[in-house]
């Protein structure tokens, strides 16, 4: 009895272990809009390892539903962001030249700037300047 | 010769993920009395993001563990954190340090210890396999005119 309640005990610590990222808290906000074959998620909130697999998760739905040929990733919302970020967007990537599209970054604070600098990721995953994402803006 | 520091906290907490943004956020407010520009402050939290997420995720990869932190200020306005746990330890610290390399599958960038090289001046990483973990990493906070 007593060595079944520990047993028990264990294992819902380990579940509790691998279900952690996956619990609300402070985790990033994604939105989604769908213009045509254009696909923009807005981030918002503290991008790190807590947040990230929740991130990839909504962020795989949206592709799937959505198909684009176009993948606009807009940090205007992020607070924070750690190498978590650059995990995020070589995902982004990956699936995107899958699909035969391509993604791009907008919007970037200079805070996750500086991250993706360090990584080089703009080298890859060009950033879009100046660019307002307006309703309506005509490209 | 070991130099008192003249200030420091230390907080322990256990290896869930939730924690990362309280060991970032404690870790800035005590920096704080330092002054850092907001862009000191923001390479702070970066790497003690960067740290702690490795503690978490790869020095405890199945199980729940203790991790501890202390920031504590020295003589000329240098910030030191260590972040220390007693999980599986790093088999080839110079393997690890190198960027993109990593054990954590496509959810990890392999980025964290360049990060954390490039946005301190200092990083030190002792470890010990079945042991555990040490990683100090120091930075020097620049003294602004504005300064009083």
């Amino acid at each position: 009895m007593r060595d079944k309640k520990s047993r028990r005990d264990r294992l819902y610590s380990k579940t509790e272990a691998l279900q952690d990222t996956e619990k609300e808290g402070d985790a990033v906000d994604v939105f989604t809009k769908d213009a045509g074959r254009e696909l923009t998620l807005t981030l918002r909130g503290e991008l790190d390892h807590h947040g990230a697999r929740d991130v990839m998760q909504r962020m795989e739905l949206a592709l799937d539903a959505a198909l684009p040929l176009r993948l606009v990733l807009d940090f205007s919302g992020v607070s924070f962001m750690d190498s978590s970020g650059i995990a995020v967007v070589m995902r982004a990537q990956k699936r995107m030249r899958a699909l035969g599209g391509s993604a791009v970054l907008r919007q970037v604070p200079p805070q996750a700037k500086r991250v993706f600098d360090t990584a080089g990721i703009f080298r890859i995953v060009p950033l879009e300047e100046g660019e307002k994402s307006d309703e309506g803006q005509s490209k | 010769m070991k130099v008192r520091a003249n200030n420091y906290i230390a907080i322990e907490f256990p290896s869930r993920s939730v924690n990362e943004g309280l060991a970032r956020a404690a870790v800035a407010a005590f920096a704080a009395q330092l002054d850092p520009t907001l862009d000191e402050l923001g390479d702070i939290k970066t790497a003690v993001s960067e740290a702690v997420t490795n503690a978490i995720v790869h020095a405890y990869p199945q199980e729940i563990g203790k991790i501890a932190l202390r920031a504590s200020i020295f003589d000329g306005n240098v910030l030191e954190i260590v972040v220390r746990d007693w999980g599986r330890g790093i088999e080839n610290v110079e393997k690890a340090r190198e960027p993109l390399f990593t054990t954590g599958g496509e959810e990890r960038s392999g980025m964290g210890f360049t990060i954390m090289e490039s946005f301190m001046d200092t990083l030190a990483v002792r470890s010990k396999a079945g042991k555990g973990t040490v990683v100090t990493m120091k930075r020097r906070i620049a003294l602004r005119p504005a300064r009083r």
